[in-house]
């Protein structure tokens, strides 16, 4: 074994610098750059196709980027992936547990791939499914468990060799509201007690509960990165105004409803505005104003709320649907 | 996907001890089903062995020396570690790799795909190994076999397994779905089967047909079992093993370049 460099104990987890990856013609990802620090959570944001895979998938050696340097666990990959995967665990977007199996010996078949002892494996099961909620689960087939019971045991797997960095794709999805918020408390726990964790979401409430920091990712580049309250300050006006519904004002060039509404009167009160649809979506700084005026209009309906980081996506990324 | 140049989707296999938890998964599985997993390989050849032994046996007395039913052993011995092999990597390791995603969480651990390829194919001789021994054994009872030279028949099974094996992985990096594999069996593996020397000596078909069961590994693999099943030494011995040595290798390289292009491009 080579000594251990100076300084490689302060390595970040995760470091990727000018990141390409082609198929064919086709660039998904397209100059990426990001560094963990050691202990928070990172993750990745950006709507489907947006390259958040592929980035995952080059970072752990498991395709060949077309241009760019990785260093995971301080090692260069693909060249030292291998090794570097001694200090990472997994989770996938799609399940891959093993059917054939119950959740235990799912649990000590993977800890062998680390090249770990039975006995080793087999002293932590028991805290890797009262982890996961699945004590009562032990010697259950996987084919009688939920979909969130099969997630948690996919977060107990990745566990199995104690990583210093977690990356989970996109672990929420498909997941009912009482499954995804067992998943983020979880998560939480792992991050205080000092794992990084590496996530990809498209659901923004994930990444802003989640997130000590944040990239959001469209067509293979990062667009914007920083922590969610940052990204929102720097990126959208503070409040939102929603306007709907029917309008008896007067419209101009044959409009009607919210949108004949924005173009008379939203560009007078708000920084920018934007019609989707039904609806006229306002960003401004200061909504007294403009909440006045409505309040004198007839027929029509509105919402005020502070900014999030769904308007700063959508801004960002716009409104087209990715399928 | 023409971002990986081909030398080096096609380049060396790289094995290392990490193929063995991979290999004990799948020991682990079959341990759960092993005695329907045996039985049910075990019917197969029994059927044909003594419905065709006994059936034919009364019209053809001898062949070369010996009953029908001792000169179908073997062929039946060859056949079934080649069926045994070929099911276990085709649609086992179809639904492991394509299906389950097996592979993919096992290539999340430190674990290569060339590890998980080279435990795929032994675990599937180790497979056609069982299966063979259980044949042998009833075979015996039922006093087919000499058992001077028997014994050489375990690590001829293995061998047999692996060069089946090999060739089978090839069909499935290929594969888009189950249904590919029935081409592998009724364009390859059955023709093979009837010009190798399974149920009838080879001897007696057109030269040409002859030439092209030489070029295949099943003959090979029929020309060692058959004395050794019966107390004799075979002869070109050396040369069977090269082809049936280099069907395995030459199968299992072309296999992994096949599944690194599927999987990691």
């Amino acid at each position: 074994m080579p000594a251990v460099p100076h300084g490689l104990a302060l390595a970040s987890p995760l470091e990727i610098r000018g990141l390409r990856k082609r198929y064919g013609d086709n660039e998904v990802v397209a100059g990426i750059d990001l560094r963990l620090n050691a202990g928070e959570c990172f993750t990745l944001l950006g709507p489907n196709g947006a390259g958040k895979t592929t980035t995952l998938r080059c970072a752990l050696g498991l395709t060949r980027p077309s241009g760019g340097e990785i260093f995971l666990a301080g090692l260069p990959v693909p060249e030292r992936a291998r090794e570097a995967r001694m200090r990472v665990g997994v989770v996938p977007q799609q399940d891959n547990l093993d059917p054939d199996f119950t959740c235990a010996e799912n649990l000590l078949v993977y800890g062998r791939y680390f090249g770990l002892d039975d006995a080793t494996i087999t002293a932590r099961i028991p805290e890797l499914l009262a982890f996961a909620g699945l004590e009562s689960k032990r010697d259950a087939r996987i084919q009688s468990l939920s979909g969130g019971m099969k997630r948690r045991l996919t977060l107990a797997r990745a566990l199995v060799n104690r990583p210093d960095l977690l990356i989970l794709d996109e672990p929420t999805t498909g997941l009912d509201p009482q499954a995804r918020h067992l998943i983020w408390e979880r998560l939480k726990q792992l991050i205080r007690n000092g794992t990084t964790v590496l996530l990809t979401t498209h659901f923004m409430d994930e990444a802003e509960r989640l997130a000590d920091r944040l990239a959001i990712l469209d067509a293979g580049r990062i667009l914007t990165e920083g922590s969610p309250r940052d990204v929102i300050a720097a990126q959208i006006e503070a409040q939102v105004v929603e306007v709907y519904g029917d309008w008896n004002g007067t419209a101009r060039n044959g409009t009607s409803g919210a949108q004949a509404w924005a173009e008379a009167h939203a560009g007078a009160f708000a920084r920018r505005y934007e019609v989707s649809g039904e609806t006229a979506f306002c960003y401004l700084d200061d909504a007294a104003p403009l909440m006045a005026h409505l309040a004198e209009q007839s027929g029509l309906r509105y919402l005020r709320r502070p900014a999030n980081l769904e308007d700063v996506f959508l801004k960002l990324t716009g409104r087209d649907l990715r399928d | 996907m023409a971002t990986t140049p081909l030398h080096s989707t096609f380049r060396a296999p790289r094995i290392t001890h990490r193929f063995v938890p991979v290999w004990r998964r799948n020991f682990l599985v079959w341990r759960k089903l092993a005695l329907p997993s045996v039985l049910g390989n075990l019917a197969d050849p029994m059927i044909y062995l003594f419905g065709l032994g006994f059936g034919i046996g009364m019209l053809v007395p001898e062949i070369g020396g010996v009953s029908y039913v001792s000169f179908l052993a073997a062929g039946m011995v060859c056949s079934s570690t080649m069926n045994s092999a070929s099911f276990e990597v085709l649609y086992s390791s179809f639904s492991r790799m394509h299906v389950q995603r097996t592979w993919d969480a096992i290539m999340n651990a430190p674990v290569d795909l060339d590890d998980i390829v080279f435990a795929e194919l032994v675990w599937a001789a180790s497979k056609a190994l069982l299966s063979g021994v259980a044949i042998l054994i009833v075979i015996a009872v039922f006093g087919l076999v000499d058992s001077r030279y028997v014994l050489w028949l375990l690590p001829l099974i293995f061998l047999v397994g692996l060069s089946f094996g090999a060739l089978g992985l090839v069909m499935t990096a290929l594969a888009p779905s189950y249904d590919f594999f029935m081409y592998y069996f009724t364009l390859f593996i059955t023709p093979m089967t009837l010009i190798s020397g399974v149920f009838f000596p080879a001897e007696q078909l057109p030269a040409a047909v002859q030439v092209a069961a030489s070029l295949l590994p099943l003959s090979h693999a029929v020309e060692l079992a058959r004395p050794l099943l019966l107390g004799k030494v075979p002869s070109d011995v050396v040369l069977h093993l090269a082809v049936l040595a280099a069907y395995g290798v030459g199968g299992f390289w072309v296999a992994l370049g096949l599944t690194r292009r599927r999987l990691l491009g």
